[in-house]
């Protein structure tokens, strides 16, 4: 060996070799996922920005301690002051308060519905995928049949028949929006039943409890959390547009559709009235947008296997 | 069935239905032994029912007539206790080490898993320690345990997979290609792993393969399956040496020689055609339609398995007499 000693060369340190050895934090699925939308700027702005608006929706309408529920038509549209930072509307409330409210109202009614519709989409779909064949093809059916009736007409009836309020507008919008959840469910469902690693844990002898809680749920749980965020943006534009047309909440109650639909009829005079509740509600969908996108590029299971 | 069988398959048929009156015959009544402690290689084209008999043989699908005996036992009526006890014994190591093993788990709970289910070690620690017994077995190291399968390389994730059948100590395993999906220098460890491990544990292979020089190096016997039939079986070497069906000779004319010399003067017997749909199947001999050897009895009579020589089967008019 001595006689090949060439200053060249030297000789390395065996023990940095062992790749193996080198201890690195292990990383789980949702670390990793998590790791992935931190990089992603403008998901975390957006994120940034609907941490805000929550803040200000539970917060801001107590914030200028102004009066927002009672009719004072002496100091009816006045314009930006001190007292009320964004003027009064056409029965004399404080805009500023009235636009955190109805901003809280229509984020609870999204959120909501958005749960509401996953569960729901999730079970009718798991249920389709689970059973097959023969029920498979009536609930497939059925799921058809809804989706082929426009969705204002089924909110419409439903309200009419049930009245307005928040539980038959909660209501009307799940009803027509579950459908795609159900869709997806039974769809991720029946792929991972014929993949060849549930396969290989019915072979140990997996019963179909262990499967499901092992195997269906975590692999099916990315894609519900990807729906619930791609879905809120829908729902609140549901509910905006029913609201603005007046076939949503009734006053008293109020959310961003409602203060819309005034704003747009003192359009004329004041602006401004159409123009605030229109930048929080683009605020609002932009974030949740971009951020159920940021999602869907972290969650995907694609970009993964 | 001898002392010395732990699988027998009586007449196996498995048919899918595919529309309106149209069967496909994915195994058309298939029959064969595997004795306690061989390697039984399953060869055919792509599409000729491999996979499909060597799960139903395992029951992973229920078979539409015919049986298969575990150690005496039905394993197509197995219940309870002794369908635990099946699982225990029979496992399968599958093609692609991509699909087959969990993403959203931990090395460690794919391993563990059967484990967990057929209660094998007491405490957790216990646990631990089998799991990186396992590891180091198929030649991981045990800081593997808690990375996720999106890190490891093709070859590693089989290793993985391997152990996860090796992990409740079975006896008999059905390896579906288990090196096909493989890179080819990572092909060779893995074959011989599964050899060493088959002297190590006594098991007993069921191993499915497209690759005939892999084949021939693993399994004892061989058995050739060409549209959802047995044409022929016996000894590898007979096999590679003497084979009798023409199916089979034009497969083995197919393998290329690592002597130039001899290579030049390897006759390659060309098939002509393709593989006829398995879908409504006609009357007659299956590869009639592609044999150089064909007669008028091959169009009407299909031929069945019999054996012309001791522990030589093959399915062909020209032999039967």
């Amino acid at each position: 060996m001595n006689s090949m000693v060439d200053k060249r060369f030297e000789l390395a340190d065996q023990s940095e070799f062992d790749a193996d050895e080198v201890v690195r934090p292990n990383i789980s699925y949702w670390q990793d996922a998590w790791r992935r939308l931190k990089k992603n700027k403008l998901a975390l702005l957006s994120m940034g920005v609907l941490l805000i608006l929550f803040v200000m929706s539970v917060i801001g309408p107590s914030i200028s301690g102004q009066n927002y529920t009672t009719l004072m038509p002496e100091i009816k549209n006045l314009p930006p002051d001190s007292t009320y930072w964004l003027g009064t509307d056409y029965l004399g409330r404080d805009l500023f308060s009235r636009l955190w409210k109805g901003l809280r109202f229509s984020i609870i009614v999204a959120v909501v519905a958005a749960s509401l519709k996953v569960l729901i989409g999730c079970i009718y779909g798991a249920v389709m995928a689970y059973l097959g064949g023969f029920v498979d093809d009536i609930m497939m059916r059925i799921v058809e049949v809804l989706n082929s009736i426009p969705y204002l007409i089924v909110t419409l009836i439903i309200l009419v028949v049930l009245g307005n309020g928040y539980l038959p507008l909660l209501f009307a919008l799940c009803i027509t929006n579950w459908t795609s959840t159900a869709r997806m469910v039974r769809g991720q469902i029946l792929k991972l039943r014929e993949s060849e690693y549930i396969m290989a844990s019915a072979a140990l002898g997996a019963s179909s409890g262990r499967v499901i809680i092992k195997h269906l749920i975590p692999n099916t749980l990315s894609l519900l959390i990807l729906d619930l965020a791609t879905s809120i943006p829908y729902i609140i534009f549901d509910e905006t547009v029913l609201s603005f047309l007046g076939i949503g909440l009734q006053p008293p109650a109020f959310s961003l559709g409602t203060l819309l639909s005034a704003g747009q009829e003192a359009m004329a005079f004041y602006p401004a009235h159409l123009l605030y509740p229109s930048i929080l509600l683009c605020l609002l969908v932009l974030s949740f947008n971009i951020l159920g996108d940021g999602l869907r590029d972290a969650l995907d299971p694609q970009l993964r296997d | 069935m001898s002392s010395h069988d732990i699988l027998e398959v009586k007449h196996l048929k498995k048919y899918f239905n595919v529309g309106k009156h149209e069967l496909l015959k994915a195994v058309d009544d298939v029959s064969f032994t595997i004795k306690e402690g061989e390697t039984l290689g399953l060869v055919g084209e792509s599409g000729c029912g491999k996979t499909t008999c060597g799960r139903t043989v395992v029951g992973m699908y229920r078979a539409t007539d015919g049986e298969v005996y575990y150690k005496g036992q039905n394993v197509h009526k197995l219940k309870g206790k002794d369908k635990k006890a099946f699982n225990k014994d029979v496992q399968i190591i599958f093609q692609d080490p991509y699909a087959s093993l969990d993403p959203r788990m931990t090395v460690a709970e794919i391993i563990g898993e059967g484990i967990e289910i057929h209660e094998l070690a007491k405490t957790k620690q216990e646990k631990e320690e089998k799991i990186a017994h396992l590891l180091e077995l198929v030649g991981l190291n045990k800081e593997h345990a808690n990375r996720f399968i999106h890190e490891f390389s093709g070859g590693q994730r089989q290793r993985i997979g391997i152990a996860r059948a090796l992990a409740v100590e079975p006896k008999f395993i059905m390896c579906d290609e288990p090196i096909s999906a493989l890179d080819v220098s990572i092909q060779a460890q893995i074959a011989n792993m599964l050899i060493k491990f088959q002297q190590e544990m006594k098991l007993t292979y069921l191993f499915i393969a497209h690759d005939l020089a892999m084949v021939k190096h693993i399994s004892d016997r061989i058995a050739v399956m060409y549209l959802g039939s047995i044409v022929e079986l016996a000894d590898s070497e007979v096999l590679y040496h003497h084979p009798f069906h023409p199916y089979t000779e034009a497969l083995m004319s197919a393998i290329p020689i690592a002597d130039p010399k001899i290579e030049d003067s390897r006759q390659r017997i060309m098939l002509e055609g393709d593989v006829p749909s398995p879908i409504n199947t006609p009357p007659g001999c299956k590869f009639q339609g592609r044999c150089r050897k064909a007669t008028e009895q091959c169009k009407c009579d299909a031929p069945k398995l019999t054996e012309v020589e001791p522990g030589h089967f093959v399915a062909c008019h020209l032999y039967n007499k």
